[in-house]
């Protein structure tokens, strides 16, 4: 059974345990049009919550996806690397950036559902 | 919806309420609401000029009649040659030409374009300079020329392999036209002043057309299945591609003619031993750069890999090398190409085609080349 949590920055956590699959929103794809590169952290790196993780690039731009919790990057999506308008076509599925094992699920309580992401962002 | 305090003060072009209808995004360039992009995206619109026909509102821009108070257009030349480092005399009648305006350390204050139309000569210049052209031009010229600012008109540049076909169904007299023509045509029945030429690299025009008639007129070319509207986003990306300098970046108050890579721009009459060499503002440095070289110079760059490396990131002879020895001005991702593409400043013993330089993104030095520019082959119709 997984959770689906979200960032006031327009991340998603799908929770299953202790491990949390990190993407982006579909909202934030809108927002940042046509992507075309993702850089993505190395695996094993201890990432702080609200640190820069991975970056996200469109045409016209660069944008930080910062760690939703703290914790040890498990896995990274290599497809994204291949295919980065992935991002744009399935932000909340095929697209998932990386998973992390979080180190304190008590920072899970910051964090938003489904209705008050969407509420966040109307 | 209340209007953001940014957004207060901001100027609408004549197809403003056309880019919102078109679904635009809209956001602040050079003083105007403007759109960055429509539903498509950038990606798209990119392509599909490259592929067909792209529809850009530039009406931001400052368009400036400089009517000679002789009635004889050369005196206008004449004048507006103690400005500008190039021959503005020998600019055939309906015919354009690319310049710049230097000032006094040979630096560049803006880019425009200069027409011969007959009896006057006519100017498009960016908009973030329209205002501060304009006074450069009253302050030197005002003995010699009327300086006027046309502001009630609009600039649509069609753009695209097929913009021709397009603009002959509304101007019968397009297709005649050759690259930096320039001249008045009737489009649609609007008396306009229609050029063969633009910022992407592409075959295409731009069309100054009364305010009024502005926006029936891009309505009427947007009707063609082959054009779509596009925004700022691909009109960047498009004119990077090209290997064209965008104002306040690739070209500034620091950077000459010569250190930019636009020697091409300068024409022999004005250079040293030519027929008016010099005579333009900064003529010492810039003659002296074109007789000695100069220290640094604009390039292509290519990426090896696929981050797009831009504007800002410093660059380095070696992976490991200590002091930055230039700096990315434009970068970005190269639609056309599906590859990062950028141009910056380097020492010009390092700006032969093919050297390796690293640039700094995100505290990682990425390998790069200085490539050839345009980095997209122009399809100008000569």
């Amino acid at each position: 059974m997984t959770t689906t949590l979200y960032t006031p920055d327009h991340e998603w956590l799908a929770i299953d345990g202790d491990v949390a699959t990190v993407g982006i929103t579909d909202y934030a794809q809108q927002q940042l049009g046509d992507v075309v590169f993702v850089e993505l952290p190395k695996i094993g790196r201890a990432l702080k919550k609200a640190e820069a993780a991975a970056v996200v690039e469109s045409v016209k731009a660069a944008s930080d996806v910062y760690a939703p919790v703290t914790g040890e990057v498990l896995e990274t999506n290599a497809e994204l690397a291949s295919e980065p308008a992935l991002v744009n076509s399935d932000a909340q599925g095929k697209a998932w950036f990386f998973k992390i094992k979080i180190a304190d699920k008590s920072e899970l309580g910051g964090l938003m559902d489904e209705a008050a992401y969407t509420a966040h962002t109307a | 919806m209340p209007v953001p305090d940014d957004q207060k003060s901001l100027r609408h072009t004549p197809l403003h309420a056309l880019h919102v209808s078109l679904g635009g995004k809209m956001v602040p360039f050079a003083g105007y609401d403007m759109p960055v992009q429509y539903p498509a995206g950038v990606l798209k619109e990119h392509l599909h000029t490259r592929a067909a026909a792209g529809l850009f509102d530039v009406s931001h821009m400052g368009q400036i009649a400089l009517r000679p108070k002789s009635g004889k257009v050369e005196d206008a030349a004449r004048a507006l040659e103690r400005l500008v480092p190039q021959d503005i005399v020998a600019i055939a009648p309906n015919r354009q030409r690319y310049a710049q305006f230097t000032n006094k350390d040979g630096g560049i204050l803006d880019d425009l374009m200069v027409a011969n139309f007959g009896d006057h000569l006519f100017l498009v210049v960016n908009a973030a300079c329209k205002d501060a052209d304009e006074a450069h031009l009253r302050a030197n010229l005002s003995g010699d020329c009327v300086i006027d600012p046309l502001a009630d008109r609009a600039l649509i540049a069609l753009q695209g392999p097929k913009a021709e076909t397009v603009l002959a169904t509304l101007c019968a007299t397009a297709p005649s036209m050759k690259f930096m023509d320039a001249g008045p045509h009737e489009v649609a029945g609007i008396k306009c002043f229609v050029s063969r030429s633009g910022y992407t690299g592409e075959d295409g025009f731009e069309i100054s057309a009364p305010a009024s008639d502005a926006e029936r007129l891009a309505k009427m070319l947007l009707d063609n299945p082959d054009v779509l509207p596009i925004g700022l986003g691909a009109r960047d990306s498009l004119r990077l591609e090209a290997g064209l300098c965008l104002y306040g970046h690739d070209i500034d108050t620091a950077t000459t003619p010569v250190e930019a890579a636009l020697e091409w721009s300068v024409q022999k009459s004005r250079r040293s031993g030519g027929a008016r060499a010099g005579g333009f503002p900064g003529a010492e440095k810039i003659l002296a750069h074109f007789d000695n070289g100069a220290t640094r110079r604009r390039v292509g760059l290519r990426a090896e890999g696929r981050a797009p490396v831009r504007e800002g990131a410093l660059l380095f002879a070696g992976a490991d090398a200590g002091e930055p020895i230039g700096q990315v001005t434009s970068g970005g991702f190269g639609p056309s190409l599906n590859a990062p593409v950028a141009m910056g400043y380097v020492p010009t013993k390092l700006s032969a085609l093919g050297t390796k330089l690293f640039a700094e993104v995100r505290g990682q030095r990425l390998p790069l080349a200085v490539a050839a520019m345009p980095f997209v082959k122009n399809t100008y119709k000569r």
